[in-house]
């Protein structure tokens, strides 16, 4: 098992301008998927941590009616910063950006990805985008008070620095663009000889769909959000109800994009779940053609419902009933993954290792986030529900409870492979507890708080309230502290954990067969792919790889 | 980056050789990526066109009126000109597959040419109108209807983004020129210079729906 560590990625680099002495000039001129995933992950956590103390602030603040720390504007603008962060700058890219170029190319038995240049590139608009943001926060008025959806006409009329946020908004969205430019022909053209489409990891699957909705939905916000510029710099007039204009039609531009969007972000930790899950149940995954095939039709559907955040914006009946209805029939594919889940469960020799936990964890937060979606999609309790607590709550026990509880599985499972050590399973597993338990407290009183009538975004509210945002904001401290709490277990993981060999989970997909960190380029040599991705005979993988990958130069 | 020359194979287990797919040099790659970033085009026009459908629909009548304020000729004109570049955009691709290197180049220079008399044009029909005092938030043109105020707002923005298209396309061919001089874009590595034209394909198809729009509309109605 102890072999002399070899030369790994942290070692040597490619990089955009020949060759640089300097450490950090490697780093940030790297062409190498897995040193630019780093990048990611590293401004990302940064972000996260900024959003999520913004959160706090304002959590703080409605701890008790009346004003406590800060101004009803001030208020306003910290919920925009932290939607328009965690959105932006941290979800959207989040698994795809991190997880899907280091291992992207590992699943696929590919030496990078097909464009590594234009994949510097996308961090690098990334990072421009992130410092546009950042510092509209000491210009002029200050960050945007809009709420990140920057609603027309308030977003031509605040005074706020709405057009630098929007500009960074198109910034990074062009940069997941060329992300999901760079995924889709990575897909199509690397694939290691013989591995067809249904013999790719599902979350390859996961990515594939995803890449789809970055391209052909993000150019739409991108332009509509150029529009709102134009708007309030030379006044077109297409916003503008006094100039003939309509501000209801900002709001289904925003929402072509930003309903496939939120699929953007679920789909990869989707496929997030389908890696995990038969690792921890040493078995092969239940229904793989069905959960490949479902993500395509999420991201399909996805497309057709965006009317549904309109219910209350004036639409004629019948568009209603038509949004209504494609938004209840985007949940059977998604039902059809849960129920494959379960299934694969069902009678396994479950491991209930630190990742396998966040999967069960999301199991049941995203079941709830997602019934409480078809309850939204109602018509009649729509109306009654609309712009109140209960979207909040929903809204994030699907992204947080879905995407980032999956953002942080990945980080455990696929610790070992970002850095050949292992992170103490007993403090991870206390992190995990404390972060569900957290999240639970935070979030399961705002869906009671909604139902009674609590309106989002508001800066006050009357007393019978109180108990709701009391118990709400002790429950956002656990969350804050155990989310910290598992960053410095994986901290101490990385500077002290345990080497634990190239497969510490002994799984059957390619990333696992070389060795952890991955040599620059990946495979030496690159497998013949004729079997599908999850095979475990008694409860052991089917066959190993590592010899062809490593072994003997043949040609 | 090592120039592979013999391409990497593995077997199958009945011996079969299967090609592995170089990342550094792959054709049908580069052709892919380019193609989906026309789509991401085709979508941000699409959503122009989708915005000035509906205004259209509500306001025909005043559409059809400000459309008469348009130079039909001069817009005609630059129609012809955009499909002549395209033409000689095309031919400098054929030439360097021919090896015909410094005809490819001069055909390059045609189409940057007329590319730049298209801009001419167009910036001679935007001064006309900016002279009539019609340009978008102006005082004469928000005394006017709103559908003629929605459509100056929609001309100015869509023929403005399609006149920025042109302005990189001219980039991108002085670029095109640059590598061809340093062998770059050669005839057996000439994936970039298709692109390029593929790039003017779309930015003159996305013209030969903006002119009908907002040219046409007014064609044998109002004088």
């Amino acid at each position: 098992m102890e072999q002399k560590p070899k030369k790994s990625f942290y070692d040597e680099t490619h990089t955009v301008f020949g060759h640089h002495e300097s450490k950090f000039l490697q780093w940030i001129f790297t062409i190498d998927h897995k040193r630019i995933a780093l990048l990611y992950l590293l401004v990302m956590m940064i972000f996260f941590i900024i959003a999520i103390l913004v959160a706090l602030t304002m959590r703080m603040e409605l701890f008790a009616p009346g004003q406590q720390i800060m101004q009803p504007d001030t208020y306003n603008q910290a919920f925009t910063l932290h939607g328009t962060i965690m959105i932006f700058l941290f979800v959207v890219p989040g698994i795809p950006a991190v997880f899907g170029n280091f291992l992207l190319p590992l699943l696929i038995g590919a030496r990078d990805v097909s464009f590594p240049r234009l994949n510097l590139l996308s961090w690098w608009l990334y990072m421009f985008g992130a410092i546009l943001a950042v510092a509209s926060l000491f210009v002029g008025q200050g960050f945007a008070d809009t709420g990140w959806t920057f609603y027309a006409p308030y977003s031509v009329q605040t005074g706020t620095n709405v057009i630098f946020a929007l500009t960074a908004a198109y910034i990074l969205g062009l940069a997941s663009i060329l992300t999901g430019i760079n995924f889709v022909v990575t897909i199509h053209r690397l694939r290691a000889p013989g591995m067809g489409f249904f013999k790719m990891p599902l979350f390859v699957w996961g990515l594939y769909s995803t890449a789809w909705i970055q391209i052909l939905a993000t150019p739409v916000v991108g332009i509509t959000l150029i529009l709102v510029i134009l708007e309030r710099t030379l006044g077109i007039g297409i916003f503008d109800p006094s100039k003939g204009g309509d501000p209801i039609l900002y709001e289904h531009l925003f929402w072509i994009y930003s309903h496939p969007a939120v699929y953007l972000m679920i789909l990869p930790a989707f496929g997030v779940v389908s890696e995990i899950l038969p690792t921890f149940c040493r078995r092969t995954i239940f229904g793989y053609r069905s959960i490949a095939i479902s993500s395509a039709l999420i991201a399909l559907i996805g497309y057709l419902v965006w009317g549904h955040h309109l219910f209350t914006s004036g639409m004629s009946e019948w568009t209603k009933i038509i949004f209504a209805f494609l938004t209840f029939f985007v949940a059977i594919p998604t039902g059809i993954k849960f129920f494959d889940w379960v299934a694969t469960m069902y009678k396994a020799s479950i491991i209930f290792a630190t990742p396998m936990l966040w999967v069960i964890g999301t199991i049941i937060t995203f079941a709830i986030g997602g019934l409480t979606g078809i309850t939204l999609v109602t018509l009649g309790v729509d109306v009654h529900l609309h712009d109140t607590y209960f979207v909040v709550a929903h809204f994030h026990y699907t992204i947080f409870g879905g995407v980032v509880f999956m953002l942080f599985a990945a980080m455990h499972y696929w610790f070992p492979k970002f850095t050949g050590k292992m992170y103490c399973e007993n403090k991870a597993k206390k992190a995990f507890y404390g972060i569900f338990i957290g999240f639970n407290t935070l979030w399961f009183p705002m869906f009671l708080a909604g139902a009674y009538g609590m309106p989002r975004r508001y800066f006050d509210y009357l007393p019978e309230f109180e108990i709701y945002h009391k118990i709400a904001g002790l429950g956002a401290v656990i969350t804050i502290a155990s989310i910290f709490y598992m960053l410095y277990v994986l901290y101490k993981g990385c500077k002290e954990g345990e080497a634990c060999g190239n497969n510490p989970w002994n799984s059957t997909t390619l990333e696992w067969q070389i060795s952890s960190p991955p040599p620059l380029e990946n495979f030496k040599n690159i497998p013949y792919i004729d079997f599908m991705p999850y095979d475990y005979e008694k409860g052991e993988p089917k066959r190993d790889l590592t010899k062809i990958i490593e072994g003997g130069d043949h040609d | 980056m090592t120039e592979t020359t013999t391409p990497e194979i593995v077997y199958d287990k009945q011996g079969n050789a299967h090609e592995v797919v170089d990342f550094n040099n792959d054709y049908i790659g580069a052709k892919l990526g380019f193609w989906l970033f026309l789509f991401t085009e085709l979508m941000l026009f699409g959503a122009m066109f989708l915005v000035f459908c509906f205004f259209f629909y509500r306001h025909s009548g005043n559409f059809v009126i400000a459309s008469g304020n348009l130079n039909l000729i001069l817009g005609g004109i630059n129609t012809i000109v955009l499909l002549i570049s395209t033409y000689f955009m095309g031919m400098s691709l054929l030439n360097i597959k021919q090896n015909n290197i410094e005809k490819s180049k001069k055909m390059i220079y045609i189409t940057i040419v007329l590319s730049i008399i298209f801009l001419t044009i167009k910036y001679f029909e935007w001064m006309a109108e900016i002279h009539h005092g019609i340009y978008p938030d102006s005082q004469a043109l928000n005394a006017l209807s709103q559908g003629e105020i929605l459509f100056f707002g929609l001309y100015f923005t869509m023929t403005g983004f399609h006149g920025i298209h042109i302005i990189v396309g001219i980039g991108v061919m002085l670029w095109a020129i640059k590598l061809i001089n340093s062998k770059k874009i050669t005839n057996e590595k000439y994936v970039v210079l298709e692109n390029i034209a593929l790039y003017w394909d779309i930015v003159h198809l996305v013209w030969v729906f903006l002119f009908p729009l907002f040219y046409m509309i007014s064609f044998g109605g109002a004088a």
